[in-house]
Order: C-alpha cells, then structure tokens, then sequence
C-alpha cells in the first residue's frame, strides 16, 4: 500500500539557480548553497547560472547518477513555470520525475524582495529546507494515460468560434459547434464594413457561414446552451440544452414521418403573424415577429419562434400548410455529447453607456453607439443603409464621435482597459459619412488614436486627409437644445490648451466593450480562471496565449479580451491547433495525485464518500468490512477528502500528510536561531 | 515578553491555481511586501487538514494564512467552501485552547489578483507583528 519506504536513505541534491541577476541580484547564492549542504539527507548541493538551460539540467543528470540520488531540489523560479522541465531532467537521470521538488526563490522571493538581501537569503534557504524536507519523502508515481475522445466542441459561433470550428473540423475531427442564438455568425454580421480594407463585412463572413454549415464534420447546434460539464481533458461529457425553436428543420420533420416538410425559409409564417417585438439583431431599431429570423443571411435559414411572446393563436401553422414545420407545443431537450477538448468563443457585448449619464445616452434621441451606427450606415439595416438622426428622420450633416466611450475609465463606473478597436472603427465610421453625405464633417474626439495594426495607421492618414476634424480631449458632457435635438459637446481641447463647444446633429459613442451576458456561466462550467474584469485568463499571457488552467479547454477571441477580427481570427487559429494536438495524440497523461486509501486505518465510515465533487470514491466490502476505494480516472487530485478523513486514511499522492507535515515542520522547527 | 530580535514566522497553506499564481504574478510585477511568509503549495484549500494548522501552532507558528480561489471559482469546484467551513470550526478551537484566533487568516486571492496577494501578506503580517510571539513558541521543539 502507498506508505513511506522506511528504511529507504534520502540522497537529495540540491541545485540552486541564480537566473542571471533575477535571483542572485537579492539572494546570496553561495551562502545558500552551503547551507543547503549543511541539511540532513542532502548529499550534494551546487549552482548555476541559468539551471533551466541545457548545461544546468546536465548537472542535474549527472548529479543524480553520480551521487546516486533518491530526490531533487531545485532552487529557482515558480514550478507553475519550470516544474515540468525538471522533472524531465530528473527522468533523463534515471529517477522517477516525481521524486523532484521545487523552491521558488525567484516570483515569490528575490522580485518581490528586491532590496532586503538579508531577508531574501534567509527565505531563501527556509524555502530549501521546506523543500528537502518534502523531497526527502517524495515517492515514485506514474501517471495515468487515458484515452482522447476524436471530437471537439466550439462554444459560441461568431467569427472566432466558426474559424476555430472549421480548422478542427478541416483537420479530420468531429466538431460540435453550438451557439446560442438561433443563427451564427455573431457580432461582425452586425457590422457593415471592416477597417482599414473597408470590405463589406457580411461579404466575407457569409461564404464562411456557409462552409461550417455545409461541413461534414461540423455538427450545428443553434438555438442551444451549455448547460453541465463533467470530465475532464479526453473526457468531457458537455451537457446542451437545446432551447424549443418552435420550427422543425427538414431532417427533424422527416424524423417525424413529415416527408418533404420542415422549414425552408419562405417566410409565408412570418406575414401571419400578429405578435411585434423589437429585433435584437438590430439593436431593437427594426421590428420583428414572434416567428422571426434575425436577418436574411441566417445560417441556418430556419424559422425560430419567441415563446415569451408567442400568444399561440396558431395563424402560422395554417400558413406553413402541408410542411408542417411549425410545432407550438416543442419543449427544450437535454443532450450530452463526449468530446475530447473545447474552445471557448463567447465573445462580447456592449458596456451599457448609459451609465455615464454625463453623454445623454437613452436620454437625447440623437446620442447613439456604434453599433448601432453600424446597423444604421448598413444597407441590410433597418434604414436600407440611409444614415439618418433617431429623433426626426434627417440626414445628420455634422456627426461627433466620442471615443474611449467607458473605455480606459478609471473612474470605477466605465471599464479601466483599452477597447482596442473602437479607434479604428470610429475612423471608419468619419469615412463612412464624408462618403455618403455630401457636405459632412466627422469630429473626432479622443484621448489618443491607437492604430496599431498592418495598414492602419495609412488608414488613419487617410481619414485625416479626407477631411475629419480630429480634437484631443475627452467629452466632459453633452448637453441637448430641447427645440432643435442638436447636441452641444463640451471637451477641452488639450493641444489648444483650451475649452471647444462644438454643436452637432448627432453623437455616436464608441461604447467600451466588455464580457458577453454568458461568459461567466460558462466559465465556471468549464472551470476556468477569469481576470479582474471578467476576460477570461489564458494559461499564459505570452507563452500560452490559447490555453487555460484547466487542462483540455482553449479560447478564442474576444472572450479573452479586446481584439479586433484579424486577431480574433488568428487567435482561433491557433485554439483550433492547440485543441487538435491531444486529439490526434489520441492519449493524455493525467498528473497521478489520485487519493488512495489506507485501508488498515479505514473505517468505513464513508465521510469521504460524500465531499467528493466528482463521486470518485465510493465503499466497498473487503475482508468482511466494509472500507473506501477510489475510481483513478475519476479522481482529479484536489484532496478534499484527504483533508477531511477523520481517521488519516487517505493518502494524497504527493500531497500526502506526512509530507507537508515535514514541510511545515521543517520551516518552524528546523531552521537556523 | 516580546524579545528585541523577534521575527515573526508565519505559513502560508496556498493553492495552485489561484493563490499560488497570484503570488507568482506579484512576483513578475515586482511587487514588494514583507518577507516574512513562507508557502507551502498544495493543490486546493480542500487538501487542507485542520491537523496541518494545528500542527504548524503546535511548532510554534506565529501566524497561519490559508488562500485559496474566490467563491463559485474553485478549480475544483468546491474545495474553497470546505475549506472555509473548517477554518471557521478550527478558529472556535484556537480561542478555546488560548490563542487568538486572529492568528489564523483565510482570504481569496485569484491568479491576476498579485498586487491584493501583496497586501494580504501586509495585513497578515501587521496583524502578527501587533499581536506578538505565539504563546506557544516556548513549548515549540
Ligand atoms: S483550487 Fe484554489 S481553492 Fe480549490
């Protein structure tokens, strides 16, 4: 059973990293060293300029076989950085990876202790001890190889998640792409032209949007949510609600025995209908049915009704006729799909700029935001793409453009960081006008323009040549003439060193953007981290820019903060390749921390059973009583049952009782006075 | 009783995913604070054994900190709140055997919280320095 070999010798080596200055700039390496030699069980203690590199793990090696070690202390930075290139370092010297340990003297040390070298050396060799004293108690463990599902799973299809959902699926794997609106395609068919190559956005997003619908490999899931995860990287069991639609697709009617029938997207339901609601698609400027689709590229063109507004009367379903595709009684269904690893895609919303009342918005008809100036200059919008001013129809002549709209805000009402595509689109936003009204002048209020993207910076020239009014200040406030609906805007100007008040037809706002509705739902299913305003955390800002603490979970685009489409893009790119590496491996190696039983001291009480968040444990009878048993693939390590045991019955696989008790021991009662 | 060299020692119980990396985060941004903790790693605030603590008391700690995630971020699930649970019990038990249980301390420190890592460990320190020696050093060892 897992206990302490006991007559086992510890031989540790220790082996202290200097990091260049990063280390050594505040810890005293050579005292270290030596004291490091100094404690029981350590038979060789040495340092090194920069230990992760190649001659450093040489050392180490050949340490091991020299001295014939039976553990490895390694001084230097964070294990959450280096812990897995020591370990394969100690493999190559012939000992088991997990009979290494780490001290971190540098992230939790020597930067944070930068002009205390007395301190830091003594925390230092403190750390060390605590660390021989775990190594010396350190066991041979073996991880558990367990099998890759061949499927992925996308989670919200907008242009990352259908790029991602493609690559995968281009690659050979089965790939569950689920959104929750009934169409996907997601913010950019909003939008009506791109920066700075100004193409017609829905012009290149819909050929898209085809081409994940028309993939083989690409299952579809609309109108759907997540709703559970269970598992864990290989493994995940994800389960989608899929929400009633109201509206059979042609396979789902054919399931029901309705030959030829389903949606086909002629719409005859729509004229029927009696139900008006805003469209949302359109930011609620155009109305829609109860029965509606967003627009008329949806993919899939199928019919979707609003329950919450539906009053059943049933019109539809005459006008549908012998397609029989309208069914008002359809209920949510509860799927579960397996798969292997999973993109997060969900994106991004809009901050609500009505808290900063000082710009009038939802308060003057004429302060708009910028999306909603997207679907107003888009032919495809409610206007046919004649831009004109909410509170009476006309053609606005001067527009004002107020950037950093809650965006680097620090004032704790807007969001502190930079949106980072708001400057570009609002320089799209000036082209648009001067183009399609003759006459008009865009102005230009920002902190600084940010062009820092291929082309456009010329992008920026351009617009400055055309003939936009550019005003370094931020807009203190916006004041409405109750007669007219002009707006005054009040900023001062900082290069002129003066206050400006300039009167305009109209405001667009370039509305900070923030965490879409779901995001944080979703990530707790999923378990992964988030930062403090709510993007969620890559396992690496620069190493790991796709990844996330939790192994088998990777994320694309805005979701993990401001991007604009070409980084969106290419981040999911790079998602899609991450998720596919353990897929085609076809095998995972989970860390072996698994709880194990000491059925001696097992009383079978079955506390344990019941603290397990992922029912790994359960009791069986052995030998006429009765005693707990864990399920390895189940059991992810956390050691909540092993801190709970009454009895001290659990042994935790490298988080064992024995060893932290050491360690803690080793801190308080075996330092130097 | 105080004596004129005394420093203060205190452990620190953190988890992997988030206090950890929010210690290691404080570290990347230089963040200076106390050096007077030292961490030992585990994978979840739910691995912690009351018996640990108690331990670290009984060898003469002056202070215990335990951090873990936030509520609801546990990266397994729900380690946090155990953790919370015991800790509150185990601060019932330190008052009842003469310590004061402001010696032990739980917070929630995420992995992009460095510069809130950095003021814990400030707090946690102060608190200890105004508080003293734990009575129990002079039976430690
Ligand atoms: S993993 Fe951090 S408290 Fe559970």
């Amino acid at each position: 059973m897992a206990e302490v070999k006991k007559n086992e010798e510890p031989r540790i080596g220790v082996f202290v990293c200097h990091c260049g200055t990063n280390i050594a700039g505040s810890v005293n390496i050579q005292e270290v060293k030596d004291y490091a030699a100094s404690l029981p069980n350590v038979v060789v203690s040495n340092d090194y300029q920069y230990m992760c590199s190649t001659p450093g793990q040489n050392m180490i090696v050949e340490a091991i076989k020299e001295h014939n070690l039976s553990g490895v202390v390694v001084a230097a930075c964070s294990p959450r950085l280096h812990e897995p290139t020591f370990r394969n370092a100690t493999k190559t010297g012939g000992l088991n990876p997990f009979r290494f340990e780490m001290a971190n003297i540098r992230e939790q040390n020597s930067w944070v202790h930068m002009h205390q070298p007395e301190e830091a050396t003594k925390k230092a060799k403190d750390a060390i001890r605590i660390a021989v004293a775990k190594a010396s108690l350190l066991q041979d463990l073996h991880p558990k190889s367990v099998p890759v599902e061949k499927a992925a799973m996308v989670v919200g299809a907008g242009v990352g998640g259908m790029q991602a959902a493609l690559d995968l699926a281009n690659a050979g794997i089965k790939t569950y792409l689920v959104e929750k609106t009934p169409t996907i395609g997601g913010r950019m068919s909003q939008l009506d032209k791109t920066f700075p190559t100004l193409d017609c956005s829905q012009c290149i997003l819909t050929p898209k949007m085809v081409d994940v619908y028309r993939n083989e490999n690409i299952e579809l899931l609309t109108y759907t949510e997540v709703e559970g995860v269970e598992g864990y990287i290989g493994n995940f069991d994800v389960t989608l609600r899929k929400k009633a639609r109201g509206v059979l697709t042609p396979d789902e009617a054919e399931a029901r025995g309705i030959v030829g029938g389903g949606c086909n997207g002629c719409g005859d339901c729509v004229d029927v209908c009696p139900v008006i609601k805003p469209n949302p698609f359109e930011l609620g400027m155009a109305p829609r049915k109860a029965i509606y689709i967003y627009h008329p590229q949806v993919v899939p063109l199928i019919y979707t009704i609003d329950f919450d507004s539906c009053v059943k009367c049933g019109l539809c379903v005459d006008a549908c006729g012998d397609k029989k595709a309208i069914d008002l009684e359809m209920q949510d269904e509860l799927m579960t799909v397996k798969v292997g690893t999973v993109i997060l895609a969900t994106g991004y919303d809009i901050f609500p700029i009505e808290k900063k009342p000082e710009w009038g918005y939802k308060n003057y008809d004429n302060v708009i935001t910028s999306l909603e100036f997207e679907r107003l200059i888009c032919a495809s919008g409610p206007t046919g793409g004649k831009l004109i001013r909410p509170s009476d129809g006309a053609t606005p002549k001067r527009v004002g453009f107020v950037l950093c709209a809650g965006s680097r805000d620090n004032t704790g009402v807007g969001r502190p960081y930079c949106s980072r595509f708001c400057c570009m689109y609002s320089l799209k936003h000036a082209h648009q006008i001067i183009e399609k009204i003759p006459g008009a002048v865009p102005y230009i209020f920002y902190m600084d323009i940010r062009s820092f993207g291929k082309m456009y910076e010329e992008f920026y020239y351009r617009i400055q040549d055309e003939g936009a009014k550019f005003i370094r200040g931020r807009v203190a406030n916006i004041l409405e003439d109750p007669e007219t609906k002009n707006l005054y805007i009040k900023a001062e100007d900082t290069l002129l060193g003066r206050p400006v008040d300039v009167e305009v037809d109209m405001v667009v706002l370039a509305a900070a953007v923030q965490p879409s509705a779901e995001t944080e739902r979703t990530r707790r299913l999923f378990g992964v981290s988030c930062s403090q305003d709510g993007w969620l955390l890559e396992a690496h800002p620069k190493l790991n820019p796709c990844g996330t603490t939790t192994a088998g979970v990777y994320l694309a685009g805005v979701c993990q903060g401001p991007k604009d489409i070409p980084d969106t893009v290419a981040q999911a790119e790079g998602a899609a390749s991450a998720a596919s590496i353990p897929i085609h491996k076809g095998a995972v190696e989970l860390e072996p921390y698994f709880a194990q039983c000491i059925e001696e001291k097992c009383a079978g009480c079955g506390l344990c059973v019941n603290l397990c968040p992922y029912q790994a444990l359960s009791l069986v009878e052995k030998n006429g009583r009765k005693v707990m048993q864990v399920t390895e693939a189940k059991c992810k390590g956390c050691g909540t049952c092993g801190g709970f045991c009454p009895g001290g019955a659990i042994w935790m696989q490298h988080f064992a009782t024995p060893q932290i008790i050491a360690q803690i021991d080793a801190f308080l009662l075996g330092g130097e006075e | 009783m105080a004596d004129e060299n005394w420093e203060p020692k205190i452990v620190a119980i953190i988890c992997n995913w988030c206090s950890y990396a929010g210690a290691d985060l404080a570290g990347g941004a230089r963040i200076q604070y106390p050096p007077d903790v030292r961490a030992i790693r585990v994978m979840c605030t739910g691995r912690i054994d009351p018996l640990f603590i108690l331990k670290a008391f009984q060898d003469g700690a002056d202070g215990v900190l335990v951090s873990g995630c936030h509520f609801g971020d546990c990266h397994y699930l729900e380690g946090n709140y155990k953790a919370a649970k015991r800790m509150f019990l185990l601060k019932t038990v330190l008052k009842n055997i003469g310590l004061d249980d402001r010696r032990l301390r739980m917070t929630f420190v995420s992995a992009s919280e460095g510069a809130k890592w950095a003021k814990v460990i400030e707090d946690v320190v102060n608190t200890i320095r105004d508080l003293g020696p734990s009575p129990l050093r002079e039976f430690a060892r």
